[in-house]
Parts: structure tokens; sequence; C-alpha cells
């Protein structure tokens, strides 16, 4: 590994401020949290997803579901890469059929892995739409898909990748951008 | 973190602790594909699996193809009774031949102990055994496992009882190998006439009294009495069967409050397993089929999911 960090582009409260806009942004978008839920793509998505429904319910009062997808057996690459990627649980408790879904994720790359999410999420059942929460959007899209919220706009080169670390998962919360190859 | 490497699944005694847990992981997270309205994920799409039966089944045989079904993968059945076997076809040609249609994988059952470790040297496709002679069933033991820990939340440390024709028995071995490897203490009961000699070998306890061996287990696994067996005077009657070594009300007295009752099926009601018990709330024997879904999509996808080679 031959990685070195570049720079700290956010930090505990700006991934807060962050959230508590993206949820007030919702709230303008779909007017009540009637048929609205959100759903985390893991490891990153589902920790952003879960601090986003409760900011949600904190301003609107109302239950927020909440998903988890796990989308490794709907990628496109599981033949191409070399290591077997380890499959987890997808926890989705309610029927999504008619519902809001507010898609959340930590960083928006290539595209390819909310592909593989939407196509998850619609086997599950017809929701009446998808909407796309996003906190780190860092270009380079291979697909034709864009996010509804987006936390930070950060330009970045393919060789540099962007860590976001959250407290549920590496005891710190800030985003990292990184520099050199894996 | 286990990564898998094997191209084949063979049996539980080639594998180590991790690799089993890794498969009994990775099944809980299919579990949840079977309940969805829409069953079915994109994962092995394109990828072609033969099931290969030398000996009848509905349930192995239908699991392994809902299991390749469910994440999309071609799958063809082809039994022995109709095929070209009956015209004196080699096991290595019908093999080759399959193999030459350009398939992924063959799901195997044999009346031969080591036919599908001989196919999996002879072809470079994935060979997955399951069943062969009185070998193994690793699908069966993964299975047994997996449903163990989902009722027990854990196996290292439980006693597990496995009663009944050992002799004969694929899935008995498995399962020992498996409740081994992951720490349980296995206890074995049946008639002496159907106990492998020197199976102490394989780290288990024998008994010959069922009542005094489930005072103190944690989990009970019946096994099928194989009919066909009585004609060879292995035992007296299946009456004489029934009341030394079939589970009923009598028998679990004294048995723990929370004692699992497994079973690989198909049942014989009223010989090993009274109908009262099979039924009951301590009887399994139904989630087994259902997890048997879930271990089998697990195997699948490991062996087939991410490889390059």
């Amino acid at each position: 590994m031959n990685r070195k960090t570049k720079a700290r582009i956010m930090d505990a409260s700006a991934i807060d401020r962050v959230i508590t806009r993206i949820a007030h942004e919702v709230l303008e978008k779909n007017r009540q949290t009637k048929d609205l839920c959100v759903v985390g793509i893991r490891k990153g998505g589902a920790c952003l997803a879960e601090r986003l429904a409760k900011k949600i319910s904190e301003i609107d009062g109302g239950e927020i579901p909440l998903g988890i997808l796990d989308i490794t057996l709907y990628r496109d690459d599981l033949t191409a890469i070399a290591e077997q990627p380890v499959v987890h649980k997808t926890e989705i408790g309610f029927d999504i059929r008619d519902k809001k879904v507010i898609l959340v994720d930590d960083v928006l790359f290539t595209g390819r892995t909310i592909r593989c999410a939407l196509d998850q999420l619609i086997d599950f059942g017809r929701p009446k739409n998808i909407q796309l929460a996003i906190l780190i959007d860092r270009g380079h899209r291979e697909l034709p898909i864009r996010a509804d919220y987006v936390g930070k706009n950060v330009p970045t080169s393919v060789v540099e990748t962007i860590e976001v670390r959250l407290k549920e998962l590496d005891e710190v919360d800030e985003v990292i951008i990184m520099e050199g190859e894996k | 973190m286990t990564v898998w490497k094997r191209k084949d699944l063979l049996g539980l005694e080639t594998l180590d602790a991790e690799e089993i847990k890794l498969i009994i992981d990775t099944a809980e997270s299919f579990k949840e594909i079977s309940t969805r309205e829409i069953k079915k994920v994109p994962t092995l799409r394109g990828r072609t699996i033969v099931n290969l039966f030398f000996e009848p089944s509905t349930r192995t045989r239908t699991s392994f193809e809902l299991a390749a079904k469910r994440l999309s993968a071609d799958t063809v059945s082809i039994s022995a009774s109709t095929s070209s076997v009956l015209k004196g076809e080699t096991l290595k040609d019908t093999a080759r031949n399959i193999e030459a249609m350009k398939i992924d994988m063959i799901i195997m059952r044999h009346p031969c102990s080591g036919a599908p470790d001989m196919l999996a040297k002879t072809i470079s496709s994935s060979v997955v055994n399951a069943g062969d002679g009185a070998h193994e069933h690793p699908t069966q033991g993964l299975l047994d496992l997996f449903t163990i820990r989902e009722k027990k939340g854990k196996i290292e440390g439980l006693k597990v009882a496995i009663v009944g024709d050992i002799l004969h028995s694929r899935v008995a071995r498995s399962d020992i190998w498996g409740l081994k490897k992951l720490g349980a203490e296995v206890i074995l009961c049946g008639p002496p006439t159907l106990m492998p000699p020197e199976i102490e070998k394989m780290g288990v306890r024998v008994s010959y009294d069922l009542r005094e061996v489930m005072k103190e287990v944690d989990v009970v696994n019946l096994l099928r009495v194989q009919l066909e067996r009585e004609k060879r005077n292995l035992f007296p009657s299946l009456r004489e069967y029934a009341v030394l070594f079939g589970l009923n009300k009598d028998v679990l007295k004294g048995a723990k409050k929370d004692l699992v009752i497994m079973h690989p099926g198909p049942i014989n009601r009223g010989i090993e397993l009274s109908p009262d018990l099979a039924d009951g709330p301590c009887s399994v024997i139904l989630d087994q089929v259902t997890n048997g879904i879930a271990v089998r999509m697990a195997v699948l996808f490991l062996l087939l999911g991410g490889h390059t080679s």
C-alpha cells in the first residue's frame, strides 16, 4: 500500500451539518414524512441513512422506516474481481411499494453501486420514486446517474480516493482525500 | 478474513473451521432472499449448473435446483435412469461430454464413495458432492450446522447426539466432521450392528442407551432407518428398533426442555421418530429444509461467484 493523506475535507461537525441540511431538503421536496423511507447501502451508506432518518424524524416527528442494502449479489464485476467479496445481509423489513425511497450512500463515483442498488430495490417492489442522497460526489461517472441531494462536491483525479470514516465503523467522523495506488 | 479458494465442495473432512464458518455466515445473508416477493438475485446469471443424480432424491435435488435458480443460474437435471449411463457409458465419459457443453458446475449424487473426488480430478468445472455412498453429504452437514447455530446461537460446547444407522450414513459422517471442527461434542447411538467399528477414532463417544443419552444432549439428529437394511438382517425387526432407538415422548423424560430435534428426511413416522414429536415444538425438521436452500445458495455463490480462473 502506497497511499498518503492529501487533505482532510470534512470533520464531525461538517458531516453533521450536511446531514441536517439534507434532512431539511428532503422535507422541503417531499413536504411530509408519510410514505417516506430511508435505505442505506452497506457499509458507510447504512450509517449515514440511520443518521438521516433520525434527523428527519427529529424535525418532523414521524417515524421513518430504515432499511439496509447489501449490493454484492447485484454487482456487474463479480466474474472480473479476483477475490470473493463477502456477502452481508440485506435488511428491508417493510414494503417499499408506493413508498418514496431516499437511497443513501457515502461516496458517488462511477455510479455502478447505485445501479446495483436501484436494480435490487426494484426487485423488492415498485416504489413511488427513488431519490439519491450522497455525502460526497467525486465525479468520474460511468453511468448516467446523478444525486438529488449532495453533501459536498469534491472534484478528484482518478488516482485519488475519498475515505469517509464514520464513528459507527471507524470511531471518528471525517472525510479524507487519499493519494496514490491502493 | 477467510477467503474461499476451492474449486469443489467434496466433503467437510477437508475443510477447516474457518471455511465452514464462512459458508454458514454467507448462508445467513442468503436466507432472506427466499422471503422476498421476487425470490431471485442476478448473481450467477449466465452460469450453467448440471444436476447429475445416480440415486433417487427429491429434497436435495429440488433444493440445489431452487438454490441455483434463485441465483439466476441455468440448471439442467440428469437422472441416471434416463441417461446414457444405461447404455454403459462410464462416469468419466459422461462428465467429459457434459463439460464439453461448456457448463460451469456439476452437482453429483452417486452410490459409490469417492465418485465426486474422481469427477473433480477429471473435469475443470466445479464439482459439488450431493451425497456419495456412505462417505459424505457435505451440504446436509452444513445445513445441520446452520440450523443448530440458528436455534442455539452457537455450536461450540454443545452436546449433539446422532442416532440410528451410523454405518451407512453419509449424513452422520459430514455432521461429525463439521460438529467436531466447530467444537461440539458428538455422541453416537444406535444398534451395535449399525455402528462402524473404531468410529471413536473420529473423536466421538458411542452409547447404546438412548434414554441415557437423551438426558445430556442439547440437540438430537435422528437418521432415517434405511428400510432395505432390515432385509439384510442388520437388526431383528423395525418394531424392536422403534422400541430401543425410536424417539417418543416417553424417551424424552429427563431430556432438556430446549432440546432440538433434527432429521435429514424422509421420516419413517413411528419408527425413528413418533409423529407427535416430528410435528411438535422441538422439531426443526422443516427449518432444516428451508435453511438447506440458503446453505446451497452460499455454496454455489462461493464456488462460482467471484473467480476468474
